[in-house]
């Protein structure tokens, strides 16, 4: 058992492995190649699923009726025990629902430091180095994860999905169950998928998208009708969704959807991480914002401060 | 509950650049804090439950968010003091609210899912280890249930679970079941009146491993957008026109 390995945690639907596995799986087979180590997928639930999991050099399962879906407190046993037998040199995780919910309880449980949000990581005369993008992106931290362990959460879309794809049958190493799985204080009563809505905001070619910015459910109907003049959709950021203003179907983003229209015109939205994971890969991003510091620019092609409440009800002139 | 940098600011670095400078910045409270406060007053309306607010004494304006809270329903509000002076790293504040749930145990923590400058891992998960209790984050709705309470945990696209947990738990609240509530000033201020804040001091636990900050930077801007100056019509003129070589607008 080598301690130089790297572990990712994979995420699934119970059939399919997530696309944010992939792109652990390919930053690991870098990190464990710098350290002289291999990449480990800790597989929970359906065994079978190994199956696409080629990039991997070791599959550790561990499938248990707790584990059937995400539940925290079995994940956690289940992530424990996994850790105790493997001794990795790092821990990766998905900055997703799993990630947020485990990742520091992992972390404290384990002794290891943990680095959040993170966008990118490094090996560094043997240390390992992660980039942690906080405050909603306008800074970047870089912190050494010292000593024998570390744990990072990383954010979707920070690696390519590809490197941790091939067509490869990997080693399976099952690991019994732990005791624990059977004495949780926690079982899921419900499973509820997202319900279909009134328009699908991935099929447009155009959006029309509006954030805080835009101050009160009143003010809406001006970004309103400058998508009526465009015949296109409203899209949103998620405080817009959770706070009444628009339906959650109209959020893009993390927890929401991902977007690729042939242009995106962003109004009052700041670029935070979780917003830029749904919309960055849009062909034209058009933003206003009136921070000449807001994180929407480094990804938008075009922006202006011009202040919205001026800047919409001119544009809709101009297209109605 | 903690008071964050607000966003909107401009975002300066210590001279040793491995820290933000907190000296001149404006501090909010972190709006999922605000969401988190939603639900627990959401709880306490559909099922009696006694609301403490609490906050660390070392956060800027943390008064003003704690009157805030009583203002809105809470029933007390404490003002937290102990560890380290500069408590902003999320395991310092995890071990110093573990050492007062010690001594003042609650049958519910809420919390919010994260806070935008925590570096070293969210908060929900951090205290509940501490504290050798069940945690669930990223979540959207929470009702009291029988010996437990009832919590929907949220996952990319919008599917969620609902999930039955037995107290004492930790929850971190991603959004409340509604906006939360506002607080007319005039409240706030009977409630600074008044005074209610409770003073206490707490034994934190031990704290956790922490990552070592190399350097902070602002991402370099190399890939920033081709910024369109004038006035509003002139701007608006432009985007209508980048749309029209697009063919995405007629005429
Ligand atoms: C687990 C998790 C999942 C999340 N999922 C998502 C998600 O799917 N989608 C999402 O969007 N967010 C998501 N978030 C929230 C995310 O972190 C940010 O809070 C959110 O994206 C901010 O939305 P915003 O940009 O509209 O608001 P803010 O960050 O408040 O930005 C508002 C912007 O408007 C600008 N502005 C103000 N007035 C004007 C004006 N008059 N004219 C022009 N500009 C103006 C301001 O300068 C500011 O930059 C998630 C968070 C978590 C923790
Ligand atoms: N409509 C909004 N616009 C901007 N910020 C908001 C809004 N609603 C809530 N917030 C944020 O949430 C925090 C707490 O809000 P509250 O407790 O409602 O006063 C504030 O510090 C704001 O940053």
């Amino acid at each position: 058992m080598s301690p130089m390995n790297v572990m990712v945690l994979a995420e699934h639907t119970g059939k399919q492995i997530s696309e944010g596995t992939y792109e652990l799986i390919g930053a690991a087979r870098d990190l464990a190649a710098a350290l002289g180590g291999q990449v480990e997928v800790a597989l929970f639930g359906p065994r079978d699923l190994a199956a696409q999991l080629g990039a991997a050099d070791r599959v550790l399962s561990v499938d248990h009726p707790a584990l059937a879906e995400y539940l925290p407190q079995a994940y956690e046993v289940a992530l424990t025990a996994v850790l105790a037998e493997r001794s990795p040199r790092l821990l990766l995780m998905a900055n997703g629902t799993p990630g947020l919910d485990l990742g520091a309880a992992v972390a404290v449980g384990w002794q290891a430091p943990l680095a959040a949000y993170v966008t990118g990581l490094a090996v560094d005369g043997g240390t390992v180095v992660a980039t942690s993008a906080i405050l909603g992106g306008k800074v970047l931290a870089e912190l050494e994860l010292p000593g024998e362990r570390g744990v990072a959460t990383v954010v979707g879309g920070a690696f390519g999905a590809e490197a941790g794809q091939a067509d490869a049958v990997p080693e399976v190493t099952e690991v019994s169950p732990p005791a624990g799985l059977d004495q949780l204080a926690m079982s899921l009563a419900e499973v509820t998928e997202p319900q279909g809505g009134d328009v699908d905001i991935t099929t447009a070619d155009l959006l029309v998208s509006v954030g805080r910015g835009i101050e009160s459910k009143d003010n809406v109907e001006l970004v309103q009708d400058l998508g009526d003049a465009l015949g296109v959709p409203l899209s949103a950021s998620r405080p817009v969704v959770d706070a009444g203003w628009l339906p959650k179907t109209r959020q893009v983003g993390k927890s929401g959807l991902k977007v690729k229209p042939r242009a995106y015109l962003a109004f009052g939205i700041s670029g935070a991480p979780e917003h830029l994971e749904g919309m960055r890969d849009a062909d034209l991003i058009i933003a206003c914002n009136t921070d000449p510091g807001a994180p929407i620019f480094d990804v938008a092609h075009y922006g202006t401060t011009v202040d919205l409440f001026d800047l919409v009800p001119a544009l809709t002139d101009k297209l109605s | 509950m903690k008071a964050v940098p607000d966003l909107v600011e401009e975002i300066e670095l210590t001279p040793d650049e491995t820290d933000i400078d907190r000296e001149y910045l404006k501090f909010v409270l972190s709006e999922w804090d605000a969401q988190a406060l939603e639900e627990a007053l959401l709880l306490k309306d559909a099922s009696g439950a006694e609301v403490v607010a609490v906050g660390l004494a070392s956060d800027p304006d943390i008064d003003q968010a704690l009157y805030t809270a009583l203002a809105k329903g809470a029933d007390a509000a404490v003002k937290l003091s102990g560890g380290p002076e500069d408590a902003t790293a999320t395991g310092v504040r995890a071990a110093l609210l573990a050492g007062y749930l010690a001594a003042e145990p609650a049958d519910l923590v809420i919390t919010g899912v994260q806070a935008a400058d925590d570096i070293d891992g969210q908060l929900p998960p951090m205290l509940a280890a501490h504290l050798g209790q069940p945690h669930v984050s990223v979540v959207i709705a929470v009702e009291a249930a029988d010996g437990g309470v009832l919590v929907r945990q949220e996952f990319a696209g919008g599917r969620t679970h609902q999930l039955r947990v037995t107290t004492p738990a930790v929850i971190g609240v991603q959004a409340a079941r509604q906006a939360p509530r506002y607080a007319p000033i005039t409240r706030i201020r009977q409630a600074m009146a008044a005074g209610g804040l409770r003073e206490v001091t707490a034994e934190p636990a031990a704290a956790s491993a922490a990552p070592v900050v190399r350097r902070m930077y602002r991402p370099e801007q190399t890939s920033h957008a081709q910024m369109l100056t004038g006035s509003a019509d002139e701007v608006a003129e432009a985007i209508a026109g980048l749309l029209r070589d697009r063919g995405l607008v007629k005429g």
